[in-house]
């Protein structure tokens, strides 16, 4: 469909959870910003081939996470320095207790492969349903619904196992994987 | 995060491969937490700048952006079939 203000209204819109998306699946700001900025410069240059009445964003994250996976697949020897990047796209910074949570949390997210974080974050933050992220993710629905399910027992597992706090952070994470294959 | 670990310890066992629903929970809400964290910081300018100046290629030959309909483009590289699995 043609470029309108109203179009432009909802891409707008639609920004701020690209952004959450992005950050929460490269781990990195700078570089989530600007996968951000080359989905919406696509989104704009590709307008047309939106269909009036699908769901933008879903479309949005589509192309999002396609330039993503090429991206990745490109940079795959970058080890990531995460560490610290996503704590500086924080403007608001969470008291220490929370911190601390918040950050054991992120680093057990970025232990999950691709495949399920990207679901589990999908369904479980941007509130797709679960047809709308079998979607995005070119893949069936049931395919969707184990990779959640999946995502969600491993992180379960690397941060409320029994006796995780015995063990470094890498232990823990070894001793996991290893144990539940 | 040391209320779930010790109820993670006290709960039972449950049905195999479910998850305990205090656990659950908190992890829906950190997740959402984290994201939401993110989405607050709403829309940055320089976004919102190109947004709303660039033009999409069919607007450049029409009057207005909001004008006749251009043509229906299909099957792209942006296809959400497009991805690796």
């Amino acid at each position: 469909m043609p470029l309108t203000n109203a179009l432009r209204d909802d891409i707008l819109a639609a920004v701020p959870s690209l952004r959450a998306f992005a950050i929460s699946l490269s781990g990195n700001g700078d570089r989530a910003d600007d996968l951000v900025q080359e989905t919406l410069l696509r989104a704009l240059a590709n307008i047309d081939s939106f269909q009036p009445g699908s769901n933008l964003p879903a479309w949005l994250f589509t192309i999002l996470r396609n330039l993503f996976r090429s991206d990745y697949r490109k940079r795959r020897r970058e080890v990531e320095d995460a560490e610290g990047n996503y704590a500086k796209t924080l403007k608001t910074q969470p008291s220490q207790g929370a911190h601390l949570e918040f950050e054991e949390f992120r680093v057990a997210l970025e232990k999950l492969p691709q495949d399920q974080r990207e679901a589990l974050i999908l369904v479980g933050a941007s509130g797709f349903s679960y047809e709308d992220a079998a979607t995005i993710c070119g893949c069936a629905v049931g395919t969707i619904k184990s990779r959640v399910n999946r995502a969600r027992s491993k992180l379960a597992a690397l941060l409320y196992v029994d006796g995780a706090e015995d063990f470094g952070p890498d232990e823990t994470v070894r001793a996991v994987i290893g144990g539940n294959g | 995060m040391k209320d779930a670990k010790s109820q993670a310890k006290n709960a039972p066992p449950g049905r195999q491969g479910g998850l305990n629903a205090e656990i659950q929970a908190r992890i829906g809400h950190q997740l959402r937490a984290m994201y939401d964290d993110v989405v607050r910081q709403g829309v940055p300018d320089r976004f919102a700048d190109l947004v709303r100046k660039l033009d999409a290629p069919t607007a450049a030959h029409q009057i207005s952006d909001e004008g006749e309909s251009g043509p229906t483009g299909e099957g792209d590289a942006n296809d959400p079939k497009d991805g690796r699995d």
